[in-house]
């Protein structure tokens, strides 16, 4: 059926293309010119899979475009962990590309993106096993032709890279079904008394939210199956200032909110506050300071900004100033009423006050503490 | 000259190198071994083969008359110069140190600027200095004596080295590899000795010939192998056959090399005039071994290196067992599942990043993935304990002096006072130059853990800050502790300072990192103190606990105090003192909030300090002439725009004013008097609406009132008022007496010398109607049997006096014939004891000024 719709859908037409269309060319290329032994159904070599995340050109003058711009330590461990038949848990904060690089991870390996279990809250446990065509099952009884196959089941019997995103929300039970596909690498069905096996090639990569605790933990046996590799938040202060506008002018004119004057200061206060509540430590490095127990991520960053343009453009003197966004931050701050309470002022009073330029600030964030 | 000589060109501190040096020594069996290191050690050579003598260890060479100048050439037991030296010595050949003398070296003045470019033994790793604070002491340094520039034997020399400071970079880079230190360790360190143990410095040599082709060589590096190049010459002469020499590979082409004879005579005849030196071995760590000062040459990883170097068979494997057994004994849960897979990842990690071994970033980067579940937190750990490590060598007790005693033993002779295994008592007087330097002495070498002298109470007066009384008694295991503390440096100055800076950063609690200040402002140890005080700043900012905030202040206020009196420059402190002040004012209401009974007791006492503490803070900053308490500080407000005055202790009012713009230039005392009062002031309104874990407990409450009262932020009206709503019959019992006490406690005398007071709690109790009373009588009962006996009394007996509702009423019997010329005769006296400049009129503002400076008394507690 999946596959019915996408080879009936002209690849022009789709609103985004998977990894393994968009980048086939650069695929092809790496294949091609790629001499160093592959694990098995392995379309690439783990080096030239690392150099497709992390970009490079190759000696035919093929430039592969980087899709992952961070430290280059993190990819390689990714994709030996992957082959090494241990599976990858990619862990981090909202909005540091844990999804994208688990999907060209998937698309460099196998060719193939689109094995993918979205973990909701909801998540049954046929969508990490199998599930039964009720009709088939009804009027020819239990049979291979009756079962619907997970996409992890897919993955296995073809030998590839299955993907599970938001791990942790799917329920405890359902996450545990992973065990034994991960630990004897098969999946037994009892109702037909037999089993898919994995083949060689076939692994898995998840991903979870490493701030956002109290989903739904992993086990331990779970955990201790899978290496895990936390992907980082932008490492300065400016690649995130980068970062924000850009996803802030997206989101703006999506929202046709007016472009604003003052709208780089602000962002830039805005990052600071976020990075340095964050790291606990000034952007000068001379102060420590306390860590609220919210996220802070960047994406949270971004809704504070578009938020305080929209509040400027619709209600305000149509000037992002310091008072648009001071309310979203002490929402994006304040998780713990009480002991984030205390983080905030105390980073108000000990940091903020203190700090050149920043009068109208903490002025309108003071307006907001009680 | 029919002599084999063999140069066996290393990296200083590189395992492969001292395993390929080991087993080229055992192919050659040279007759005499000649190792890179200052030729002043080779009397004390004999001691390297010592059953004590354990590494990490390190030859410390100082210049007699200045123990402050020193060198440090530090030997860990996978270094090869100590590989070769162990085998010379049970091998029973000659073994010699050929480096130009650290005497030469310690000629010249250190100079401030010391070149990062100039690794002059050419090797990564090669230089070691010692990261101890301070611009006195030259930086140590490698086996090879690789100086810093400043520390050449003539500083007007340009600097060494290569084109682009970095002779193994060079190579890498000419290999493909943009990391020298991993591609050297690819190259030499990882790679186990093959058939012909010579081959691979044949190998090194060749490469290092061809980058000293384009010159590069310093004139420093010059002098030290025309010295060398002597020094093999002496060997021959001396009728030896297999002359093996162990330097840095940087220096093998020079030595392959001989010049004439006289060209190095020539050469060597420019040196400077020797100094005296003296040279001893001293106790190392692998944490000194990994320090970085400035140019990064230290060893980042002496552990990990002891490891390779010590472990046979697969080293990958055991250290991931110790890795594992480490994170265990830390509660993270790591089976021997664990421990393969990180094995198999590290070694896969290696394959594809193209190495020959799964070196430490591999290592890393599996034990973080697959044990630490991708936390770099767990991963510190790993990487202290094991990748640094804690490894202390040990000196046998025949090695010379320290210069650490020599100095300390100058000490005792120009501050007479001799160590002598008998106590005795000692009173210095801190007025008088010579105690205070003793005073510091003996602090200092409590800080070093050499306990000679402990504080003891003295027989004449006990209370004064500028007396001090010691119990000196010398034990003889103390010549042990010195040896110990030669690490930290060599003179006593110089050690105390490096041991509390490297205390403070591994102290682990506040209080701990308080008392260390107190410590070092008693000391004199200026130069400890900015690390020190950041480490607790830094510290303070993530602590949570607001007791622990408060003892911390007080702590740094008392040593503001002693600051004072001992001349220190104590602003760093005072900053300190006011950031956590300011975090107890954030902090204080919600760590209030819901108390139990013993909570809050322990919590008042808390705010007590605090409120001390801070008016100590404020009295430190200098008395201006508007400073009296009774006023309304409103003249820190400026002309800022919040500046409106507010009599009412407003938290908003008082911290808008702190911002104004002339709040920025100082932070005023007064802005954070007024912080404090405003704290305290929400802490009083806090009451329990709804049970008592929604309010800050009674006896808070009224502490914060009395305190503001006592102050003057409240008049006493309000002070009624408040105290007639809490002795309500709507609030609960237990909290009413709570507050009460906490109004009364610790001054109940006050009641006798502030009639205010107890008319209030008079004219309240009176106004209280019949059948309520029996209900408060109780509480009543209870807080007024908790005053002293003497208090009570006097009380009854005022209230039966009669009337005290106001001030005024104040039993005026003595006062009603007062002989004022008596009373005037007191004055002078008086005046003296206020230390005011002589018998001061009493003219308006005079007694005023004088009557500023006595401590209030409304916290000592009349027992």
């Amino acid at each position: 059926m999946t596959t019915a719709t996408t080879a009936g859908t002209a690849t022009a037409e789709v609103l985004r293309e998977h990894a393994e269309d968009a980048f086939a060319a650069e695929l092809a290329a790496l294949a091609a010119q790629d001499d160093r032994p592959r694990p098995e159904r392995w379309r690439l070599s783990p080096w030239a899979v690392a150099t497709y995340l992390l970009g490079g050109a190759l000696p035919d003058g093929t430039v592969i475009t980087p899709k992952y711009i961070g430290p280059r330590r993190i990819v390689e461990v990714a994709v030996t962990t992957l082959a090494t038949d241990r599976a990858l848990l990619l862990l981090g904060v909202p909005g540091t590309a844990k999804t994208w690089v688990s999907e060209h991870l998937a698309a460099a390996i196998s060719g193939d993106s689109t094995l993918l279990v979205q973990g909701t809250a909801g998540t049954p446990e046929e969508a990490v096993r199998y599930g039964w065509n009720y009709a088939q099952l009804l009027a020819h009884g239990p049979s291979r032709d009756a079962l619907v196959p997970s996409p992890v089941m897919r993955a296995m019997a073809d030998g590839k890279i299955a993907r599970v995103e938001e791990l942790t929300r799917i329920p405890a039970d359902v996450q545990d079904s992973l065990i034994t596909i991960l630990s004897e690498k098969t999946l037994p069905v009892p109702e037909l008394g037999g089993e898919t096996q994995a083949v060689r090639g076939f692994n898995l990569i998840a991903t979870a939210n490493d701030r956002d605790r109290g989903v739904n933990e992993l086990s331990s046996a779970l955990r201790r199956r899978f290496n895990t590799v936390v992907l980082p938040l932008p490492a300065t202060l400016d690649e995130e200032v980068d970062i924000v506008t850009r996803r802030v002018g997206q989101l703006g004119r999506s929202l046709d909110l007016p472009e604003l004057p003052g709208g780089a200061e602000e962002i830039r206060r805005v990052v600071t506050v976020f990075r340095e509540l964050r790291d606990g430590v000034t952007a000068d490095g001379r102060t420590k300071v306390k860590t609220p127990s919210s996220t802070l991520s960047t994406a949270e960053a971004i809704s504070v900004v578009t938020n305080g343009l929209a509040l400027a453009a619709h209600f305000g003197d149509g000037v992002l100033r310091a008072g648009d966004v001071t309310t979203g931050i002490l929402g994006a701050v304040l998780r713990d009423p009480v002991a984030d309470q205390v983080v905030w002022r105390e980073y108000l009073e000990g940091v903020v006050r203190e700090r050149e330029g920043w009068k109208d600030f903490y002025r309108a964030a003071r307006e907001n503490v009680r | 000259m029919s002599a084999e000589v063999t140069l066996l060109g290393v990296r200083h501190h590189g395992p492969g190198s001292a395993r390929a040096v080991a087993a080229a020594l055992e192919q050659l069996r040279p007759d005499v071994v000649l190792v890179e290191g200052p030729p002043e050690a080779d009397p004390i050579i004999g001691l390297a083969g010592d059953k004590e003598m354990v590494p990490p260890v390190a030859l410390l060479a100082h210049a007699v008359d200045d123990p402050a100048r020193a060198a440090f050439w530090p030997f860990a037991v996978f270094s090869p110069e100590w590989v070769a030296v162990r085998y010379a010595l049970e091998a029973e050949v000659p073994v010699r140190f050929i480096d130009l003398p650290a005497a030469y070296g310690l000629a010249t003045e250190p100079a401030g600027g010391q070149d990062p470019s100039e690794p002059s033994g050419g090797v990564p790793g090669g230089t070691s200095p010692d990261g101890r604070p301070g611009p006195a002491l030259p930086a140590g340094e490698g086996p090879a004596g690789d100086r810093p520039a400043g520390d050449a034997p003539d500083g007007v020399l340009p600097a060494g080295g290569p084109a682009g400071g970095d002779p193994i970079g060079a190579l890498a880079a000419a290999a493909g590899h943009d990391d020298a230190e991993r591609w050297w360790e690819d190259v030499v360190e990882h790679r186990a000795p093959g058939a012909d143990a010579l081959a691979p410095f044949t190998a090194v040599a060749e490469a290092m010939t061809a980058l000293r082709e384009d010159g590069g060589a310093g004139r420093r590096d010059e002098l030290r192998e025309a010295y060398m190049r002597q020094q093999v010459r002496a060997a021959r002469r001396a009728g030896h056959r297999r002359i093996a020499v162990v330097c840095g590979a940087w220096h093998v082409p020079a030595l392959a090399t001989m010049p004439t004879v006289a060209h190095d005579r020539a050469l060597l005849a420019t040196l400077p005039k020797k100094v005296r030196t003296e040279i001893t071995w001293v106790p190392w760590t692998h944490r000194r071994l990994s320090q970085h000062t400035g140019y990064g040459a230290g060893i980042a990883s002496p552990g990990w290196y002891h490891h390779l170097f010590s472990t046979d068979g697969d080293p990958l494997a055991r250290w991931m067992t110790m890795a594992a057994d480490l994170l265990r004994q830390e509660d993270h849960p790591v089976s021997s599942a664990h421990v393969i897979e990180a094995v198999r990842l590290a070694g896969t990690l290696a394959v594809m990043r193209g190495r020959p071994l799964a070196g430490l970033t591999e290592t890393l980067d599996a034990v973080r993935s697959v044990m630490c579940d991708g936390s770099d937190v767990a991963l510190a750990l790993v990487h202290d304990r094991l990748v640094i490590g804690d490894a202390l060598g040990e000196v046998p007790d025949a090695a010379p002096a320290v210069p650490l005693q020599r100095d300390l033993t100058r000490l005792q002779r120009t501050l007479r006072l001799k160590p002598e295994p008998e106590a005795r008592e000692l009173d210095l007087d801190l007025r008088k130059e010579n105690d205070v330097a003793r005073s510091r002495l003996l602090h200092r070498l409590r800080l070093l853990g050499v306990d000679w002298g402990t504080p003891s109470r003295s027989a004449v007066n006990s209370t004064g800050t500028f007396r001090e009384s010691w119990r000196l008694r010398w034990e003889p295991e103390f010549a042990v502790r010195i040896v110990e503390a030669a690490q930290w440096g060599t003179t006593v100055e110089d050690a105390a300072t490096g041991k509390a800076v490297e205390t403070a950063a591994r102290a682990g609690e506040l209080g701990a990192l308080t008392g260390l200040v107190e410590r070092c402002l008693l000391a004199g140890l200026s130069r400890a103190l900015p690390a020190v005080m950041q480490v607790l700043a830094d510290r303070a900012a993530l602590d949570t606990d607001v007791a622990q905030l408060a003892g911390a202040l007080t702590a740094l206020v008392r040593a503001l105090r002693y600051g004072d009196v001992r001349g220190t420059d104590s602003g760093a402190l005072d900053a300190v003192a006011r950031g956590l002040a300011e975090r107890i004012c954030v902090g204080l209401p919600p760590a209030c909030t819901g108390l139990d009974a013993e909570g809050a007791a322990a919590m008042r006492r808390s705010v007590d300090e605090v409120h001390t503490a801070i008016s100590l803070l404020e009295n430190a900053a200098g008395p201006g002439p508007d400073r009296t308490p009774d006023t309304a500080p409103d003249h820190t407000s400026g002309t800022g725009p919040d500046a409106a005055p507010d009599p009412a202790p407003d938290n908003d009012a008082a911290i808008s004013r702190a911002g104004g713009p002339d709040g920025a230039a100082r932070p005023a005392a007064d802005a954070l008097a007024d912080r404090w009062a405003a704290t305290l002031g929400s802490l009083a309104r806090r009451e329990p609406a709804g049970g008592a874990a929604t309010g800050v407990p009674g006896l808070l409450r009224g502490r914060a009132v009395r305190l503001l009262l006592d102050d003057g932020r409240l008049d006493s009206a309000e002070a009624g008022r408040r105290m007639g709503l809490v002795l309500s019959t709507a609030s609960a019992p237990a909290d009413a007496a709570g507050w009460v006490e906490g109004f009364l406690s610790g001054g109940g005398a006050l009641l006798l010398h502030d009639a205010r007071l107890l008319g209030l709690l008079d004219a309240w109790l009176a106004g209280v109607p019949g059948e309520v009373f029996t209900d408060v009588l109780p509480l009543l009962r209870r807080t007024f049997s908790a005053l002293e006996a003497g208090v009570r009394r006097t009380v009854g007996a005022q209230v039966a006096a009669g009337p005290l509702g106001a001030p005024s009423a104040r039993p005026a019997g003595p006062a009603a014939d007062l002989d004022e010329e008596r009373a005037d005769a007191a004055l002078p006296t008086v005046a003296l004891l206020l230390g005011l400049a002589g018998p001061s009129p009493a003219g308006p503002g005079g007694p005023g000024d004088g009557l500023r400076l006595i401590p209030r008394q409304a916290d000592r507690r009349s027992a």
